[in-house]
Order: structure tokens, then sequence, then C-alpha cells
């Protein structure tokens, strides 16, 4: 693992599991731990959310900022597009 | 070094002036190693109260609860006033002895720990 | 006509937030925004400002509107289905209880601090991201409002929150943090709560807490927790977007913001301690402890976010060394205090049982066994003989954090730390070294803290006994003192069928 690590933590409900599907699918250096309620997932230098691999999975449009919704806390320096929301530490 | 402020000679009340005690002042009251009293007390005192109404009154109030208490020996404690060790003169009274406003006493037992000499 | 060509985020967030300003025509920037400079902050160019998240007022609108629905659904569905029964034990609430009055007067403090940086902040990008938190933080206010509305109906202790904060001598620890912080200048303000607190601190309050909340099947706390959450990531970017913003204006700026950051650090570790206490001794189910919550999220965590600033010459907060030493001590330290003070609070203590003390056992090998587990053993033999122990005197409290002067040099865990300065005469005593040193660069300031024990002897607080004290922060006879012979303890046994304890008979 690198040095510089970022993180994000999602709460533990239905509108947040394809995001987190999508994470696990983009990002295969991501660590996620489980809490009750809440998952946090840790990578070394950059953790990406493409908006692709989330709209694959739910069959809809779905907007990065829609993030907003889930996310509990996050570490990192944001990287934010139309098309992916990522965390940076480099 | 100041407080930065946005007007000019910034200052307040000093909120705990002795004045405002009714003619007492404050003193606080510590017994080391006796952690069961997790910090020292304060106690608002006449400054003319003769240092042995200290013992007399005012330590049995705070710490009377101890299991230790019963078994001080008087004539070997040994006292801190802000931070020096110190010999108070019994009938004399705290100003005299140097207790001033928000002084601080602490007190030693020599041999008394707390339960088990744990320091509790 | 031709179609606008559709805006990118960038154009759109900069089209919603930066051109919402407009330029003054009959009054010079320095009459409007007469706070910007006292602090000593320079700011050349405004417009350099960048929000990472480029939220915009309408997308605001939608996600705060939605968060709400979905929440007040949850408190809804909560009273009518008796929720309140399906927390582990009533030991629980009592954490509840520590947070709902100590930390929702703090939101609503946040509320207005963030009203004020938004009109003195010269920037719009600023003023913008301070009114959205501004929203926020009232919004936390008001959901936290109504879980306590929840819970006061069957539990103790809640009835008063905001009577209570301006009194009781444990809720002025929050409270002076914040009013340090809101009577300062609008940037001190935001490097206090936005980088200090939230960026740096929050992650401890929130993420065991809600955690914790939803492992003891605290289900309302869950949703208005996370739901407040889900503001905080903006909050905590804000944090960082600030000091960095502050940093690339000016280098005179340095010395500044490090003095701030190494202050409210400490403040807020000393302040976090109480939740370290909730996290090791309160929760029935514990999700990790106050050691793991610090080592993870200040040591390895906290030590990234600095290396982030490390460019700006920004370092480590100033004595954080130390809260890595006293990690082993605090919380057992801080319950201990609680627990002989449980006659002047508004919650309840207990001595944990023998399966909690071995967690503690394992949790905190070099120190539990050897120093606190005795301790607490002893107390609970004393109670079961019917004397349970109270501590009869007022605490002589730490003129800057306002704790009582409980805590401990780390390599000699008997020995209190003393510490004090003359100011214009008088004597001030303090816990650390880092509190004495918050209040000597602003004597004028700090020696006019108003401290619960002494403003009680000075008269301003409804008479000189403990009785007359309670009248005064609106306690009730039930809501303080031990556990076992609580109204709580009793009513959850007749509501739950079971028991009643023994030691409790
Ligand atoms: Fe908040
Ligand atoms: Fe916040
Ligand atoms: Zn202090």
């Amino acid at each position: 693992m690198s040095e510089k690590m970022v993180f994000l933590a999602l709460q533990d409900n239905e509108d947040a599991r394809p995001i987190r599907e999508a994470i696990e699918a983009d990002n295969p250096l991501a660590v996620i731990t489980q809490f009750p309620g809440v998952y946090k997932i840790d990578a070394p230098g950059r953790l990406v959310i493409n908006r692709e691999s989330v709209e694959e999975r739910i069959g809809r449009a779905w907007n990065p900022q829609d993030i907003h919704l889930s996310l509990v806390t996050l570490s990192g320096n944001i990287d934010e597009t139309e098309d992916y929301f990522a965390l940076e530490r480099t | 070094m100041a407080v930065k402020a946005a007007y000019e000679n910034y200052s307040g009340p000093n909120r705990d002036a002795v004045e405002n005690f009714h003619g007492n002042q404050l003193v606080y009251l510590g017994w080391d190693e006796h952690m069961m009293f997790p910090c020292a007390g304060v106690f608002p005192l006449p400054p003319q109260m003769p240092f042995g109404a200290i013992i007399k009154e005012v330590v049995p109030s705070a710490f009377s609860l101890h299991p230790d208490f019963a078994s001080i020996d008087w004539g070997k404690v040994e006292w801190l006033l802000d931070g020096k060790s110190f010999n108070p003169t019994l009938d004399k009274s705290l100003e005299d002895n140097g207790v001033n406003h928000k002084s601080l006493i602490r007190m030693i037992t020599p041999g008394l720990n707390g339960i088990n000499n744990s320091g509790f | 006509m031709e179609q606008a060509k559709k805006m990118n985020m960038k154009e759109k967030y900069n089209a919603m937030t930066g051109d919402l300003a407009w330029d003054f025509s009959y009054k010079t920037e320095a009459e409007i925004f007469p706070l910007s400079d006292f602090e000593g902050i320079k700011i050349e160019d405004w417009s350099k400002w960048q929000d990472p998240f480029r939220l915009t007022m309408d997308a605001y609108w939608k996600y705060q509107g939605e968060k709400e629905r979905k929440l007040y659904a949850v408190i809804d569905a909560f009273g009518q289905n008796n929720a309140h029964l399906g927390v582990t034990d009533a030991r629980y609430i009592n954490a509840l209880k520590i947070f709902l009055t100590a930390v929702t007067p703090l939101e609503y403090g946040a509320h207005r601090g963030f009203a004020m940086t938004g009109r003195a902040f010269p920037g719009v990008g600023a003023q913008v991201a301070s009114q959205m938190q501004s929203i926020d933080e009232l919004r936390h206010a008001q959901t936290q409002l109504h879980t306590i509305s929840q819970y006061n109906k069957y539990f103790d202790g809640l009835h008063d929150p905001f009577h209570m904060f301006d009194r009781v001598w444990y809720l002025s620890v929050p409270k002076s943090y914040f009013e340090d912080a809101l009577s300062a200048g609008p940037f001190e303000f935001i490097t206090a709560i936005s980088f200090s607190f939230e960026y740096v601190l929050t992650n401890l309050l929130f993420m065991p807490f809600m955690s914790g909340a939803a492992y003891n099947g605290d289900m309302a706390t869950v949703n208005f927790g996370f739901s407040a959450q889900s503001d905080e990531s903006r909050h905590m970017t804000l944090g960082l977007e600030v000091i960095k913003f502050m940093l690339e204006q000016h280098p005179d700026n340095l010395p500044i913001i490090q003095r701030w950051i190494d202050k409210y650090f400490w403040r807020g570790y000393r302040l976090l301690g109480i939740v370290g206490m909730m996290m090791d001794y309160m929760l029935p189910k514990r999700v990790m402890s106050w050691k793991e919550g610090w080592e993870m999220y200040f040591e390895q965590n906290g030590k990234m976010l600095f290396d982030d600033l490390a460019r700006y010459g920004i370092t480590m907060p100033k004595f954080w060394e130390q809260s890595v030493e006293e990690k082993e001590h605090l919380t057992h330290q801080l319950w201990l205090t609680f627990y002989s003070y449980g006659h002047a609070a508004a919650f309840h203590t207990w001595i944990p049982d023998d399966s909690e003390l071995d967690w503690l056992s394992e949790k905190y090998p070099n120190t539990f066994d050897k120093y606190y587990r005795p301790r607490l053993v002893y107390l609970r033999e004393q109670e079961k003989l019917g004397k349970r122990f109270y501590n009869p005197s007022l605490p002589q409290l730490c003129q800057t954090c306002q704790i009582p002067m409980v805590y401990t040099d780390p390599k000699n865990p008997t020995k209190r730390v003393y510490r004090e300065t003359i100011y214009n005469g008088d004597r001030f005593h303090f816990c650390s070294d880092a509190c004495k040193e918050i209040f000597e660069h602003e004597p004028e300031k700090m020696s006019q803290a108003w401290l619960p024990p002494h403003q009680i002897f000075q008269g301003n607080c409804g008479g000189a006994t403990i009785p007359d004290v309670l009248k005064h922060y609106h306690f009730t006879e039930n809501d303080g003192g031990e556990f076992l012979h609580s109204r709580d303890n009793a009513n959850w046994n007749l509501w739950k069928g079971l028991t009643p304890d023994e030691e409790a008979a």
C-alpha cells in the first residue's frame, strides 16, 4: 500500500449499494471495512466513483453529486466532474 | 501577547475578581495520591479564617469519605501552597499564611497513598 | 431561437454562485465588510476561491429537501412503533443525553456562526458556502430537537436542553469552545469550526457515535446522525478549502493560522474526551475504543491531512503528542470524574459489568488492570454496601477548557497536572501546558471565562447548596445519580418485563 491514503464512508443502505459496487469494480486496491450502519472505504492515492459504472448498475441516469445523499465522511482532495467523483492524495 | 479585537483597547471584566465573592476568597484544596477525589475542590473562605479551621472544617468536608482519612497523622502532613512546600501556622489567618485568592493548597500524607497504596 | 448551450459543471457553478454578487456603488468595501481584516488575515483576490464541491443553490435545495423527507419519515415511524424500546438497554440512552444536551446547542451555535461569516466575508464563493452551512446547521439543530422530543417522552434528563446548556457545569465545556470561536473574527471562527473541529476531529464525534447508535438499536439517532453527517462531508471540505485559500493568498497568514490550528486542536481534543468516555463506558455494545478511534482518525488520518498542508508550511498542531500520550488514561479518568459528580449531572452513571471491564482490559492492556479496574471494582463494592460514592466538593476547573482539573502526567498517572499563571495580579489555573498557552496568548479574553463553580459562589446560580443549584439548572430529582436506582432503569425493566436488577432492589 502506498503511504498516502484516501477514504470515504457511506451509509450502509440500498441507495448506496450500487455506489459501493461501482467503487469495488473500478478501484481494485480499495479496502472496505464494515461498521454498524456504515462502511469505510480506504484506497491508496486515489479513489474514484464513475457515473457510468453506477448507471450500469441502476439502469438510469445518475449524477455524481447524488453522492451527497449517502456520504458520511471523506478524507482527501476532491476532483469532481460530470463523469466522476474522485478523492486524491499524492 | 494580546487578543486581536475589532476595536482598540479591548478589555473585559475579570470575572472572578475577589470583590465578587462577598468577602470571601476562593481556595482550592487537593489531596495528592487520592484520585478518588478526581480533582481539587474549590471553597469560598474568609481571608481572616485561621488556617487551623481548614484542617478542622474544610478538609473533613472534602475528604472524610476516604478510608485513609481516619488514619491521617496531622503532625506528619506536608503541605504545598501554590506549588511550594509550606509550613502553615495554624492560629494565623489564611491571609497571614500567604494563602491568597485562588491559591491552591495541596495536602500530602506520607505513608497514606490511597486504597491499597494505589493512588486512588 | 437558438437554444443556449448546456453549461458544464464548472460554468454552471460559476453562474450560480460567483455571478450572484454585485459591485458596490455608494459604499466602500471596507464599510460593507468591517470585520474582514482586523484579525490580520490578508486576502488579495477573493475570486481565487474555489469550492471543490461546486454545489449550486438549486442543487443544494434539491438534495437537502430529499434528506429531510427521508429523515422525517423515519422519525414519524419511530414514534408510531415505540421504537425507544428497541435500544440495547436504558444505559445507552445516557450517551444520547450527553450528545443531545451538549452537541445540539452547538449545531445552533454553528448556524449563528456561519450566518456571521456569510455576512462578514467579502468573497461571494465564501458567502455562498457559509450560507449553505448556516442553513445545514440549523437543520441539524432542528432534527436533533425532534429526536429529543421523542426520547423525552420516556426518559429523564432531556426536558430542557437549551436552558441547561447556558448554566450546567459540564455543558460549559462545549459552550465555551464554541463561544470562544463565535466571539472571534470570521477567519478564526471558520478555522476553529470548519477546519479544526469538522475536518480534523469530527470523524471521531460522528463515526463511532452514529455507528454506536446503529449497533445499539437507536434508529432515530442513526437517522438524524447520518442525515447531518451527509452535510458534514461538505463542511469538512470547506474547512480544508478555507485553510488552503488563506495560505495561498498571503505568506503573512501562515503564523496566524498555525496558532489557531494549535489552539482549536487542543480545545477540540479536550472536548472530545467526553465522546471518548461515551465510546468506552456508555455504549452497551461497543464499536471501537477511544484509543482505536484516536489512532485511526487522528494519528493516521490526521497526519495525512497535515502532510497535505506541509507544502504551505503548516505543521501538526502543537501538543498533539500529548494527546497520544494520554490516550490510555483519558476516558477512564473522565468516567470516574462523572461518576463521582453523578449527583450533579443530568444523566446517569454506573460501574460497568464484568464483561465490560474485560473489554476495557483488552483494549487498554497497559493501563486498565493496573490503574482503573481496581478503582471501579472498589466503587462497585461501596455501592453494594449502600455507600455510593459522590464527591462532596465543587471541582477546580481549568480556566481554558473548563473541565475539572483531573488530568494526570501520563508518565505518572496518580500525579495530577497543575499549571498556573498570574495575570493582572490574579492567579489562573490550567489542566495542561496547552490550556495555559492558550490563556497567555489572549488573557484579556480568557480571564472572562464563566466558570460554573465560581459563579455558584458569587451567588449567580440560585443558591449555595447543591439542591439550590440543581433547581437553577432545571434538573429534577430523576435526572442524575446512579443508574441502578434511576427511574429510567425501573421503567425500562417494567416495559421490557425484566426482573429488577438485584442491586437496585
Ligand atoms: Fe452540524
Ligand atoms: Fe457541520
Ligand atoms: Zn484545560
